[in-house]
């Protein structure tokens, strides 16, 4: 990587980034992954190509931002590039917001929707008096036959006002602090910076971590599982994207700890601090949907 | 690596190309992105027009006698996922990358190393794809729009043709995001967006449309997928869901997709006819506003696919009214390609030849639309070969002339050499009358009752399917001349001018012949911008 020639790079001249390898790798990886994934659902060696994918992709994440974070750090990147990256990152968190959409949507139409409708409300009054005389609409449920994983159809569901609210006000806190570290590193105070930035994502490995002991309970006592009708769907295809992407992001966050402990970032210069935190602020808000609509009302 | 690095800096002066496979695996030129856009659009495009055939041959007469139904089942399915995501929307973003830099001044895409993800994912997610034709069970055969509960008893190619569509919604989100980070941060200094080429405006909105919607159709497969296989039950009735949930997620993604399929074609379109009628374009502002709200109208119109499943009443009307609107926009857009003409000195170059016959032809595939759109007349063709004609034509006469117009258009920009006009119009009256006698029948058939995706019929539509299978083939086999138009020019080809098209306006025509490896090095001067509202 000689970039002897980075200073030429003024803000007047466009910069153009040399070649990179770490595209088609990255291409073979996620096909790797997805082709074990493939695999591994046909009952095949998928698992084994699988773990290979995963790995792969690990190392793309790994490798390629390597390279961006040192051109970046050797100041190969001009104002323009930046404002690239900023506009980038913010589409990005839209089409991430809409493939939430996505889900939202299937709980307000189930909600709204299709339960009323198997109770026999509206025109469609023949479901119940044909089809499913006993059942009712109702919200939580299992639909209809009560599936699920307790054999009389049963299951209970996580009440808002324990675990839930809890991690609400985990993730606002984190919020706040990702916000203080912000400020920190535009009036240059490192150290405030690097420990309010450690109080986040400490924050965000909290969450997970109670999200994951409110899984086992809900799966161990609860009798509330993936399987468990429309409720246990959309409960946890939305709260389980949702930690997935807390768990990227609290992983970004401890990526960007790591380099303003290096001393990465100037007060005006941070582009990368920026984007962790719009993405930490987007799973916070997807979070306060998910304590309204899924565990609320 | 070193070497290549040292290079960095020396490409911003020189026209220097790096060599051989790393040139392409490791691309980030937006014209060699542009290139193998364009070119992997092209095999998908004759992949996807086998399929086609197998289906036509198959139809020619009524009976069974080239494939079982499970099979032809499957060609319909994989002939519609190839020409949509494999070969329509790859031609596109090729030719997004090509013209946007060109057009707006700038030396290349914003995010050239996304650039080449985006590309590369391609060939890896229809490898998964195109792999379904091998595994047990065959490839998925449940149609492209993936219904439950059918989609969910494919055999083995389930999961491969769920990974396959998230692989390509990555590379075209991917590719979205680069060309609206392009328009937006890259234009030329001075230039504002109103002075941007419609093209550069058509995509701009359909790079929104797709971020928008392509996260809602990995939303809905995933549901399939977990539906299958893990127990939730989004689509299932007897756990609380709905199979017709499916159906409005999934054309909440749909019709905005057929925008995405059509909006830059307006775009080209918009370029090629003033041009070639040496008259600025009517109504550029008109023509930005009616796409736009052609993009937003198309978030509100899903259901229009839906009329049959069982709608309660005022949804059925909120969407034939809404679809209905549609058309005002539409109509501004006709009426200002007409106005664009109008007493212009027009010469009939094969590009110009496309785009009047997209014109007319798409025009056509509108009215159709308009009548599917009345939800009563639609519960008679709903599923019959008139959505079949109609989608075809906005489609192929639509899309994909559009595509080849804007081909011909740029070819000698991109090359330095000039099409051989004669194959060219060749290529263009064999096609454009194999796609009238392919289609044009098909809305009778429709009409009378036909049902689509079947592989036997009653025998009275036997007359106007032998009718649409010859068009078929007479229409396939004419794309060869394509084929040699373009090998032709770019090996053997007149060298083109500067301007090979005395009309053409727009930054993308002040570059030299062919354009330099990296377009714009420093900006263009204020003077050859092109003035706001042309
Ligand atoms: C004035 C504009 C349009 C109107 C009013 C319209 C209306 C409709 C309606 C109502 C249907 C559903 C028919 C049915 O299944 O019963 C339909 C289907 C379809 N339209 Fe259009 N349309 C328009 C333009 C377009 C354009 C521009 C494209 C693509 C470039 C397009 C592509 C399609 C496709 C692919 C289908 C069939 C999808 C399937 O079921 O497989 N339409 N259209
Ligand atoms: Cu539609």
């Amino acid at each position: 990587m000689a970039t002897t020639h980075a200073s030429h790079h003024h803000d007047d001249k466009y910069y153009v980034p040399h070649d990179s390898h770490w595209p088609i790798y990255g291409s073979v990886s996620l096909f790797t992954l997805m082709l074990g994934l493939c695999g591994w659902l046909n009952e095949w060696y998928g698992p084994y190509v699988f773990v290979a994918g995963l790995l792969m992709v690990v190392g793309l994440f790994v490798g390629w931002f390597n390279v961006v974070i040192g051109e970046n750090q050797k100041g190969m990147y001009n104002t323009q590039v930046d404002q690239s990256f900023r506009m980038g990152m913010m589409w990005f968190i839209f089409s991430e917001v809409m493939f939430f959409a996505a889900f939202f949507g299937a709980l307000f139409y189930a909600r709204q929707l299709s339960v009323p409708w198997l109770g026999g409300e509206g025109a469609k009054m023949f479901n119940k008096l044909l089809l499913y005389k006993d059942f009712d609409n109702a919200w939580p449920t299992n639909g209809p036959a009560r599936v699920g994983p307790r054999d009389d159809g049963s299951f209970e569901v996580i009440p808002a006002f324990g675990l839930p609210a809890i991690n609400t006000a985990i993730l606002l806190l984190s919020g706040v602090t990702i916000t203080i570290a912000h400020h920190a590193l535009k009036e240059g105070k490192r150290s405030i910076l690097n420990i309010f930035l450690a109080a986040t994502f400490l924050l965000g490995f909290l969450f997970v971590y109670l999200q994951a002991k409110e899984y086992s309970h809900a799966y161990t006592e609860l009798g509330l599982k993936l399987s468990t009708g429309i409720y246990g769907s959309t409960f946890f295809m939305l709260t389980g994207f949702h930690g997935m992407h807390v768990t990227l992001g609290a992983i970004m966050l401890l990526v960007i700890w790591l380099r303003t402990m290096n001393g990465h970032f100037t007060p005006q210069r941070h582009f990368g601090f920026e984007a962790v935190a719009w993405y930490w602020h987007f799973v916070d808000v997807v979070w306060l949907g998910l304590f309204v609509f899924v565990y609320w009302v | 690596m070193a070497n290549t690095a040292h290079a960095d800096h020396a490409h911003d002066h020189h026209d220097h190309k790096p060599h051989g496979l790393k040139r392409w695996l490791y691309a980030t030129n937006h014209k060699d992105i542009g290139t193998m856009y364009l070119v992997f659009a092209c095999i998908m495009f004759f992949g996807g027009g086998a399929m086609a055939l197998v289906i036509r041959a198959e139809l020619f007469q009524p009976g069974l006698q080239f494939v079982d139904p499970s099979f032809f089942n499957s060609m319909t399915t994989m002939h519609a996922l190839l020409m949509i995501f494999g070969g329509v929307m790859p031609a596109w973003t090729g030719l997004a990358n090509w013209m946007v830099p060109m057009q707006v001044g700038a030396p290349d895409m914003a995010l050239p190393r996304l650039n080449n993800f985006s590309f590369w994912l391609l060939p890896f997610a229809f490898t998964l794809l195109l792999g379904t034709l091998f595994v047990p069970g065959g490839a998925p055969a449940g149609g492209w729009t993936l219904y439950p509960p059918l989609v969910l008893q494919g055999g083995d190619s389930f999961p491969f043709t769920i990974f396959a569509i998230h692989l390509m919604g990555i590379s075209s989100i991917l590719g979205a995001i680069n060309v609206v980070v392009t328009i937006l941060n890259m234009r030329a200094p001075g230039m504002g967006l109103l002075q941007m080429p419609l093209f550069c405006w058509t995509w701009l909105i359909t790079a929104y449309l797709l971020i928008a919607v392509m996260p809602v159709l990995a939303g809905a497969v995933t549901m399939l997928l977990t539906d299958h296989f893990f127990g939730t039950t989004f689509f299932t009735a007897s756990g609380g869901g709905d199979p017709v949930m499916f159906q409005h997620i999934f054309w909440f993604f749909g019709h905005p997709e057929v925008y995405i399929l059509i909006l830059p074609a307006f775009g080209v379109v918009s370029e090629i006819i003033p041009t070639f009628s040496r008259k600025p374009l009517f109504g550029y502002e008109s023509m930005v506003y009616a796409t736009a709200s052609i993009a937003f109208l198309s978030f509100i119109v899903w259901a229009h696919h839906m009329f049959t499943v069982g709608m309660p009443l005022a949804g059925q009307l909120f969407f034939m009214l809404s679809t209905m609107l549609i058309a005002i926009p539409t109509g501004v857009k006709v009426f200002n390609w007409c106005a664009t003409m109008w007493k212009g000195s027009i010469s009939f170059e094969t590009p110009m030849l496309f785009a009047l016959a997209f014109l007319f032809l798409f025009t056509i595939g509108g009215f159709s639309g308009l009548m599917l759109a009345i939800a009563p007349a639609d519960f008679q063709y709903h599923d019959t070969y008139f959505v079949v004609a109609h989608f075809h034509y906005v489609l192929v006469p639509g899309a994909v002339f559009s595509i080849m117009a804007g081909v011909y258009y740029w070819l000698p920009k991109w090359c330095g050499r000039m099409y051989n006009e004669r194959l060219g119009k060749a290529h263009f009256w064999l096609s454009v009358i194999g796609v009238n006698v392919l289609f044009f029948p098909q809305h009778f058939l429709g009409l009378a009752g036909m049902p689509r995706r079947i592989p036997d019929y009653s025998t009275q539509f036997a007359d106007w399917n032998m009718v649409s299978s010859i068009g078929a083939f007479i229409f396939g086999f004419s794309q060869l001349l394509f084929v040699a138009a373009i090998w032709n020019a770019v090996r053997s080809g007149e060298k083109a001018p500067q301007r090979p098209w005395e009309g053409a306006t727009g930054l993308d025509w002040e570059l030299p012949t062919p354009a330099p490896y990296h377009s714009w090095e420093t900006p263009p001067a204020a003077n050859i911008l092109p003035k706001p509202g042309h």
